[in-house]
């Protein structure tokens, strides 16, 4: 294996990042200044001694079973996100500026979907077209007029970004319905307290700890109030598919975190529009609910009728106000790709501000200059579908054949409102351990922001990296891996770090994420 | 007090089970396999398959009772649900469900366990000269597990229904192994007073972990009668099924008093009622009434006191069970 016996400095001496923006070096116009304690770091590490501690750490991952399930010859088997050991690293202030940019588009989007369970105002000032929101798959006429506490839909949201070449963050999408991923952060950080104390000693980053414990206040939060007990402490729960599920793990970290129960559909029951879970002792009145199953699954009375996951009657007991759901449903409407594209605007019609983070750009195929630029362009840019998840039906311009291209331009004229462009996006790259040595491998990232009263951003998140050569496909079932995410402090001052001891699964539930990468 | 969702003490409860009847089955074979030959030296393995009634199975599956075919039958056999495999499967799959509960390292432990064991050759690791090794390391990693529940499993309503699921099991178990020695074990009048039927009564004890305790207990002779009525009835012996009911009886008891699940007094009453019956009997009324007929009772009660439990703790669906 090429490196063998080598230092990691001159590994590094080596290393080109191909023109790309690069995390740990940043670019020419834009060096990476930041992240220099780190490189010096790991200039002294042999690269058999990262490798070794690579190994033992995915070791240690599949043994603590922090995996996702996949099924294959229709066995299910444990497998764990690859896991790279050199880190991402983002300097205090890019960071600030994304948080409050994560902050400024969870507000807007939560009070746009305020707005069209309720008045409307968004569509009839025409700022989006109203067919795109009523007509839209993931719009709940059932929400229309229930209002939820502090006006939060999106109570978890993991936002989707991507570094261009010129190293500025984009927004590539939201996801407001049931994003996964966030076990990974906390266990990528404790996997790396445990392999490379060397490495992270004194360096100043901001923990990822406390996430479940803000993740069960903001559920408490939402807890509706009660007046039939004296002191209230409203029960919260996680809502799991069940132990067959992908993302199994990060339900089982997230309940243990918080110290809640972890039930499934067949645990709870609704009676008189109130929800109860099955104890030893008797039912059991259920308060907040964090759900890890999609709103078609989970009221086979108010939505889909075969579902078996979910609780027959709990949209009444939610719609009655007798339980909190996060995330409320309907918010499938906020995080579709072509609602995305209003995104900007939304921000300037409710928070009179231009965006913080930007968007992709953006051709809306149903307004007619776009279509013709999408048209003409068709070989340079992303085309996707805006109803499908998962990546479905996308055409990356660069890489498709002539008769793709050709159906392509044959179903955007036949339907161009289905459909949205976008340039391809040069991702930034991250130095990574690969079988050829230290080699740039693109990653993105996904913060991940909860919501009740006010938003809270973890710093940092989920950076996925694309570990296949020259790929750009960052998702888990496509070979990606992931990265521990470090976001310095201010002053390069260390934040306590106490080690926990636990443990997760990534994110099958919406992966339309590196959806130009498909 | 936090409440205990009922799939989870199930889930415990058979968690417990499935690791003890590993840890019995592993016993069993390594015991066999070293102490239960004949005065030629070879062993038979058909009274194994009566254990739990499995012969029938077994001969679908195999066409001769060979060492080979039994020991891969009941170790790695995981199309049969007796094996070893399939109960450590089981307590894994137990043990996914109850991870928010359980420590990280009674997961990581038992993952890496059934780990191992998949990665197993029948034709290496089941070879004759290995298989008291692997019956040993599989006993010891079954122990490992009850050492780590011990240290780490937070002492709240689920720790009551693991040890009742595990002394339930033990108390099942050495029923079993009783009932299938009970044959071979009355002698014959050949065998009478042969270093054979010694070595069979030895057997049955070092299975149970108990020659050494039975000794201290009876230090000259060993009659048929000593032996079962030492396994069914001894004070203070673990592994006696008097010892394992008087255990659930207290957990049953604890659970109602200091959880105060109400609905727990229906398994109370049948593990009240057995208890009286163990604690007053003596081996020798028992063999009077046949010790089959008495062992075959003592499973169907053990039956019912498991779906007792089910139905008190496991099974709440009616409205009239609301609480606060």
């Amino acid at each position: 294996m090429s490196g063998s016996g080598k230092g990691v400095d001159d590994l590094l001496s080596s290393y080109d990042a191909n023109g790309f923006y690069d995390e740990l070096f940043g670019s020419a116009s834009k060096p990476a200044s930041h992240t220099e304690a780190v490189k010096d770091r790991l200039r002294q590490l042999q690269y058999d001694d990262l490798r070794r501690r690579a190994s033992d750490a995915e070791r240690e991952l599949y043994n603590l079973g922090i995996t996702f399930l996949v099924y294959s010859d229709a066995k299910a088997v444990d497998r764990i996100l690859p896991f790279d050991v050199i880190p991402r690293i983002i300097a205090a202030k890019e960071w600030a500026h994304l948080e409050k940019g994560v902050q400024q588009r969870i507000a807007a989007l939560n009070m746009f979907l305020h707005d069209i369970y309720h008045d409307q105002h968004v569509l009839k000032d025409g700022i989006i077209p109203a067919e795109l929101v009523l007509g839209n798959a993931n719009y709940r006429p059932q929400m229309q007029g229930i209002t939820l506490p502090f006006k939060t839909y999106i109570h978890i949201a993991g936002v989707d970004l991507v570094r261009d070449h010129e190293g500025t963050f984009r927004v590539l999408e939201d996801n407001g319905r049931v994003p996964s991923g966030v076990s990974y952060v906390v266990e990528n950080r404790h996997m790396m307290l445990r392999a490379f104390p060397d490495l992270m000693g004194d360096i100043g980053l901001r923990n990822v700890e406390n996430y479940g414990a803000k993740l069960l206040e903001a559920m408490c939060e939402i807890a509706p109030p009660r007046a039939d007990v004296d002191s209230y402490d409203p029960q919260v729960v996680l809502l799991s598919p069940g132990a067959y599920n992908s993302a199994y793990f990060e339900h089982i970290f997230l309940a243990r975190e918080m110290g809640v129960p972890l039930v499934e559909g067949r645990d709870l029951a609704v009676i008189d529009d109130k929800v109860y879970m099955k104890t030893t002792g008797g039912l059991r009145r259920v308060d907040s609910i964090y759900r890890r199953i999609g709103d078609d699954f989970l009221d086979p009375k108010a939505f889909n009728p075969d579902s078996l996951l979910g609780v027959p009657g709990i949209f009444e007991a939610y719609r009655k106000g007798n339980v909190a759901l996060a995330n409320a449903i309907g918010t499938g409407v906020a995080d579709d790709k072509a609602v995305y594209a209003y995104v900007p605007r939304m921000i300037k019609y409710y928070l009179g501000e231009d965006a913080l983070i930007p968007n992709v750009d953006t051709h809306i195929c149903r307004e007619p200059d776009a279509l013709q630029y999408t048209l003409d362009n068709l070989d340079k840019l992303v085309v996707k579908p805006v109803g499908e998840a998962g990546g479905y039906g996308i055409t990356i311009g660069p890489r498709a054949s002539k008769a793709e291209l050709e159906e392509c331009r044959a179903k955007l004229l036949e339907d161009p409102a289905n459909y949205i462009s976008q340039p391809m996006v040069p991702l930034s790259v991250c130095p990574t351990l690969t079988e050829e040595g230290i080699e740039p491998r693109h990653v993105d990232l996904r913060p991940f922001a909860i919501t009740a009263k006010s938003t809270w951003v973890l710093p940092g998140g989920l950076t996925r990296v694309a570990l296949k050569k020259g790929t750009l496909i960052v998702n888990s079932s496509q070979g990606g891996g992931s990265k521990d995410t470090w976001v310095l402090t201010e002053g390069g001052e260390a934040e306590t770090e106490p080690v926990a001891d636990d443990s997760t699964d990534p994110f099958h539930t919406q992966s339309q994420s590196q959806s130009q990468s498909q | 007090m936090a409440a205990l969702l009922a799939r989870y003490a199930e889930c415990i409860f058979w968690m417990a089970r499935y690791m003890e009847r590993a840890e019995n089955l592993a016993r069993i074979l390594d015991v066999h396999e070293t102490f239960a030959r004949d005065s030629f030296g070879s062993t038979n393995w058909l009274p194994i398959l009566r254990l739990n009634a499995d012969e029938k199975r077994f001969f679908e599956l195999y066409p001769t009772a060979s060492v080979k075919n039994v020991l891969n039958f009941y170790v790695l056999d995981q199309n049969n649900p007796t094996s070893i495999i399939a109960a450590i499967a089981s307590a894994r799959e137990n043990a996914r469900q109850l991870r928010p509960l359980i420590s990280t390292e009674m997961w990581a432990h038992l993952n890496m366990f059934y780990n191992r064991l998949l990665a197993l050759e029948p034709a290496t690791d089941l070879a004759q000269h290995n298989i008291q090794r692997l019956c040993a390391s599989i006993k010891e990693a079954c122990q490992t597990h009850t050492g780590i529940t011990e240290g780490t499993f937070f002492r709240d309503q689920g720790w009551y229904f693991y040890q009742l699921g595990r002394n339930l099991e033990r108390a099942d178990q050495a029923t079993r192994v009783l009932d299938i020695k009970y044959h071979t074990l009355l002698p014959s009048p050949r065998d009478i007073g042969t270093p054979i039927d010694i070595s069979q009564w030895n057997s049955l004890l070092r299975s149970a972990a108990g020659y050494h305790a039975f000794r201290r207990v009876y230090p000259r002779g060993m009659t048929p009668a000593a032996v079962a009525g030492f396994l069914l009835f001894n004070d203070n012996f673990p592994r006696s099924v008097l010892v394992c009911m008087r255990e659930v009886d207290s957990l049953l008891n604890r659970l109602n008093s200091k959880y105060r699940l109400r609905r727990g007094t229906l398994p109370l009453e049948r593990s009240d009622e057995l208890l009286g019956n163990l604690s007053n009997q003596t081996i020798e009324s028992v063999i009077s009434v046949g010790l089959h007929e008495y062992l075959d009772g003592l499973q169907i009660n053990f039956g019912k006191l498991s779906n007792d439990i089910a139905q008190a703790f496991f099974l709440i669906d009616e409205p009239g069970t609301l609480s606060a």
